[in-house]
């Protein structure tokens, strides 16, 4: 984990660096480029992006589309915009990470610390879970999510999500805590700690790193869900659902600034985690994930 | 007393990491290969709606490898996932290794590199679709800005269809292999570097020889994670162009997800999602083999 | 005694109330989540609000009601179904195959549906003899929405035939605008041919669309229709793959495009650019295709719900939805018409006080039949097994009619 964090001693000589940040700036407009058009769409009246060039800048600048995307789109039979699906994906969101997150932890503790026979069998297994298509479980999943009678209900989705998230999160913290030095965990073992008492005490403090890497994955994923959020979110929609509902209506002018403002504002609570804590992936990734 | 008291104890400790564990275990047990059989099961049924079990042995595979858009489906996801892999493991590699030569602003370029990993599928589908239309998108831009011949009609059509998708795939998650490869180059220990330069080593030798072997963990982790994002890859291709021109860009998801929720062939669906686990298992189970082998060790 | 019949009466009040408490909500999937569509919708809900009963709305747009019927394929498999759900054709009879459905009989026979309802919009309400499903609207399918100017400019009068449609395209073509307006989506290719299939007899249409005979799906007949088919993707624009039929409406208003082949839904959006029928803009039935009807037709169909009180919502809504006055208000806004024959037409336009004969004509004369592309002439295997085939020759893909035809054959029997 004592990994060199300072940059490469290679060196490189003046044109070739000028070669590099051109390439790296023309990457940079690359990534950006949907983004820029996404954003200064949403900022124009309609008429303007049917009868204009998508990439010029507002010729009169609004933030209507942003009101309405957010307060009285139509997403059902009410004009209601986004704002109420907002909060049904964060009261599904933040415990589905934290519980898958927690699981993942332990896991990844009991698999490196507390081995046991056979124990790289049931971690193998457990990870072909992360390759699965989710378009298959639907139906099986219905008929569990129903005989537990938590068919169409944010605790079901909560489920859902963790079910299928604590393959990547054992991943991870498994592949982080096995290279923390076992000796540590056997002295404080002689010195009669117990098993919560060792990974609260010793493993948790340092986890830091790929908490982050495992939270950021988690709420991606768990966000941007669609497929299971259509059906099992019942009358708790999600957010993502409701962004479609807005952008694929199927008659009527489409309103397409409020289409892109309603696209950035789905997509907001996962840009700022990646810019955010995007520093410290690299570096979770670095202290654990990547050298498998 | 006091003694059963601590073998009581002791006991427990023993059992605590396996009763931790066993949760997680079970549930992946019913969850994922429960539902792996279950889908294995379906695919030798009649099933068309809902669920049915009335048996029909191999009809439903033999029905699905006569349908032309699975064989599609197939050359589709052989292309896509080739150049996907390749083109973002290059791009990736090679923005890493800019990125680690002490660049100025790489606090600023990385979250810009990494942020569509951050955006759902409705979001870059849209985006990409709005951009790659030529009506409206980059072929009209050109010619408003005076490039009257540009044309850019890769989206509209069924032979160029499919690497639109490609692009789009390769914009949305190169930035994360990027990502691995520079936690990778940063975990290089530095001294085994000037030493080679001490030797007289070029730059490029220096990364041929020295870095990418060193680098081959970080390969592995993106190529696991890039195959199996190829494997799934539906979302984009509904939001990008649904399947079309004509079906010319259906895949293998797409063609599962279709016959088992909107044709009401739900036999024909699960064999071919038993078609398409036996293609991830055979990618990943020999690299998980290796994996785990080496662990032990 | 007095003392009784007080109690008495408090008791019957107290359980008057609890019913009305308990009168339960109803769960809607639907898939109308635009303006119009929506503000119709809420007509229902408010009528319902003011017997009591809640609405929860459950709405899933995309695909013309794909998304949805995955979302209630899981909600069925779990047990918890909602109240209605939107729906078409074939879907509503698979369910009710499936005994998902409830009941409505009761509703029905007390209200007269059966006098009323068109009968082939009942072959789709009705399973085994019960009601099972509330007809919103009939849309339909087989119209031509063509520019004024652009066919004045051609010197034509409006197409009755096919021979004359085609002078008709031609000469648009060279007066400089794309003929036809189009949307290479597999349900636009296929609405387009649906029309073209009708147009060559209403015999060969019930023959190949409705009976599935072999012979007719790849005999001469469906090679000349596939024919007909490449013909008009010559009229159409190369940017067309993938295009919404809303924006090939749009380039009909302003003239880009002469005309469009589409179902009367498309005049909603003639009529928002502020367009008048007659002057701007004229609807024709598709060519040949006069006096016949292909509809599809939006339901409500009602699951299997528990408790007496559930089912007294599901049949109040039953109930407004059949309501004279909803749906005259909901179909002027949605281009649709009525799904009962006695329905008022004052508050319709031109295009829809036609639409409403056309249909009457249609259910006497019995040529009124179900859209293949829409799902009401065939199940949805067979009816995506065609979309491949016909996607496949709009795009080019057959050498010829007769390969088109010879391949339409081999896949809805694979698809059977």
């Amino acid at each position: 984990m004592s990994v060199a964090t300072q940059d490469t001693a290679v060196s490189t000589g003046r044109a070739t660096r000028v070669l590099i940040y051109l390439i790296l700036l023309l990457f940079a407009l690359f990534y950006l480029l949907p983004l820029y058009v996404m954003g200064v769409n949403s900022l124009k009246p309609l008429e303007e992006i049917t009868g204009g060039n998508m990439m010029a800048l507002p010729g009169q600048w609004t933030l209507d589309p942003w009101r309405q995307a957010w307060s009285t789109a139509q997403i059902g039979v009410e004009p209601t915009g986004l704002k109420p699906y907002f909060l049904n994906s964060i009261l599904m969101v933040v415990p589905a990470v934290a519980i898958s997150t927690i699981v993942g932890a332990l896991n990844g503790y009991v698999l490196t610390k507390w081995r046991f026979r056979g124990d790289t069998w049931v971690f193998g297994l457990m990870l072909f879970s992360c390759f699965i298509p989710f378009q298959i479980v639907l139906i099986p999943m219905a008929v569990v999510l129903g005989k537990l009678g938590l068919a169409g209900s944010v605790p079901g989705l909560i489920l859902v999500h963790v079910v299928y998230g604590i393959g990547f999160t054992t991943l991870y913290f498994r592949n982080y805590y096995a290279s923390f030095p076992t000796e540590l965990i056997r002295a404080a073992q002689i010195d009669g700690a117990g098993f919560f008492r060792i990974f609260w005490r010793i493993l948790l403090p340092v986890s830091g790193p790929i908490a982050v890497v495992s939270v950021i994955w988690q709420f991606t994923n768990i966000w941007n869900d669609f497929l299971f959020g259509v059906s099992f979110g019942g009358t708790s929609q999600p957010m993502t659902v409701a962004l479609n509902n807005l952008v694929q209506s199927s008659t009527g002018v489409k309103e397409y600034n409020v289409h892109f403002a309603g696209a950035i504002l789905a997509a907001l609570p996962t840009l700022v985690v990646y810019i955010v804590a995007g520093r410290y992936f690299v570096r979770g990734l670095m202290a654990g994930s990547v050298k498998g | 007393m006091a003694a059963t008291e601590a073998d009581f104890r002791t006991r427990l400790q023993d059992w605590l990491p396996k009763l931790v564990l066993a949760p997680s275990f079970a549930v992946t047990l019913l969850f994922v290969y429960g539902f792996i059989l279950f889908t294995v099961v379906l695919s030798f049924t009649g099933s068309k709606m809902l669920p049915k079990f009335d048996w029909v042995g191999f009809e439903n595979y033999g029905k699905l490898f006569a349908l032309p858009a699975w064989s599609t489906a197939i050359a589709n996801i052989a292309i896509f996932a080739t150049l996907y892999i390749v083109i973002c493991t290059l791009i990736g590699l090679m923005l890493a290794i800019f990125l680690d030569q002490k660049i100025r602003g790489e606090g600023m370029l990385r979250p810009i590199y990494l942020y569509p990993m951050a955006l759902s599928f409705i979001v870059t589908g849209t985006a990409w679709k709005w951009f790659l239309d030529p009506g409206i998108g980059l072929q009209r831009i050109m010619q408003q800005w005076g490039w009257e011949s540009f044309t850019f009609t890769w989206i509209k059509d069924g032979d160029m269809a499919i690497y639109t998708i490609v692009i789009a795939a390769v914009w949305q998650t190169s930035g994360f292999v990027m990502a691995m490869f520079l936690a990778g180059l940063r975990g290089i220990d530095n001294e085994i570097l000037k030493a080679a330069q001490i030797d007289g080593a070029s730059n490029w030798q220096l990364y041929r020889r020295i870095v990418i072997p060193l680098l081959r963990p970080a390969f592995l982790s993106a190529f696991v994670i890039l195959s199996h994002l190829a494997i799934k890859s539906y979302d984009l291709v509904i939001a990008l162009t649904g399947g079309g021109p004509g079906r010319a860009t259906e895949m293998p998801a797409t063609f599962m997800y279709s016959y088992t929720f909107t044709r009401n062939q739900m036999g024909i669906g699960a064999s071919s999602a038993v078609i398409m686990l036996m293609t991830i298992a055979a990618i990943m189970v020999p690299y998980l083999y290796a994996e785990l082998k080496e662990k032990k060790a | 005694m007095r003392l009784f019949g007080k109690t008495l009466t408090a008791t019957a009040a107290l359980v008057m109330t609890t019913s009305l408490a308990l009168a339960e909500d109803v769960e809607v999937l639907h898939w109308w989540t635009s303006g119009g569509e929506a503000a119709a919708l809420n007509v229902l809900k408010e009528d319902l609000a003011s017997k009591g009963i809640g609405w929860v709305d459950m709405p899933v747009a995309g695909g013309g009601g794909e998304a949805a019927m995955t979302a209630l394929r899981a909600r069925v498999t779990a047990g918890d179904p909602p109240t209605a759900v939107q729906m078409l054709g074939f879907d509503i009879l698979d369910w009710a195959g499936e005994g998902a459905l409830g009941d409505l009989t009761e509703v029905a026979t007390a209200e007269g549906w059966d006098a009323v309802v068109p009968t082939a919009l009942q072959a789709f309400s009705k399973a085994d003899g019960k009601w099972i499903a509330a007809p919103v609207n009939v849309h339909s399918t087989n119209w031509v929405w063509i520019n004024k100017a652009a066919l004045d400019a051609t010197g034509l009068g409006e197409p009755t035939t096919w021979e004359e449609l085609v002078a008709v395209l031609d000469k648009m073509k060279e007066n400089g605008i794309t003929p036809l307006g189009h949307g290479g989506q597999a349900w636009q290719d296929a609405t387009v041919f649906d029309g073209i299939v009708l147009g060559m007899g209403t015999d060969f249409y019930k023959a190949a669309f409705v009976d599935l005979d072999p012979a007719a799906l790849g005999g001469e007949q469906m090679a000349e229709a596939f024919n007909r088919l490449i013909k008009l993707r010559t009229y159409v624009d190369d940017n067309f793959s993938g295009r919404d039929w809303n924006l090939a409406s749009a380039m009909v208003i302003n003239g880009e495009a002469g005309m469009q082949m589409m179902g009367d839904w498309a005049k909603g959006e003639f009529l928002k650019a502020g367009k008048v029928p007659g002057t701007d803009f004229v609807c024709i039935r598709f060519p040949g295709t006069q006096g016949a009807v292909t509809f599809n037709s939006d339901q409500f169909a009602m699951f299997n719900v528990e408790g007496d009180a559930a089912k007294a919502a599901q049949g109040a809504m039953a109930s407004a939805i059949m309501n004279p006055t909803f749906q005259s208000a909901f179909n002027v806004v949605k281009g649709s018409v009525p799904a009962r024959t006695d329905v008022p037409n004052d508050a319709f336009d031109d295009c829809g006080k036609k639409g409403m004969a056309d249909l009457a004509e249609a259910n006497t004369s019995g040529k009124l039949f179900g859209s293949m592309a829409h799902g009401h002439a065939a199940p949805a295997a067979v009816k995506n097994a065609t979309y491949d085939v016909i996607t496949a020759a709009f795009n080019g893909e057959y050498a010829d009619g007769a390969a088109a035809a010879a391949a339409l054959a081999e896949a809805v029997a694979a698809a059977q």
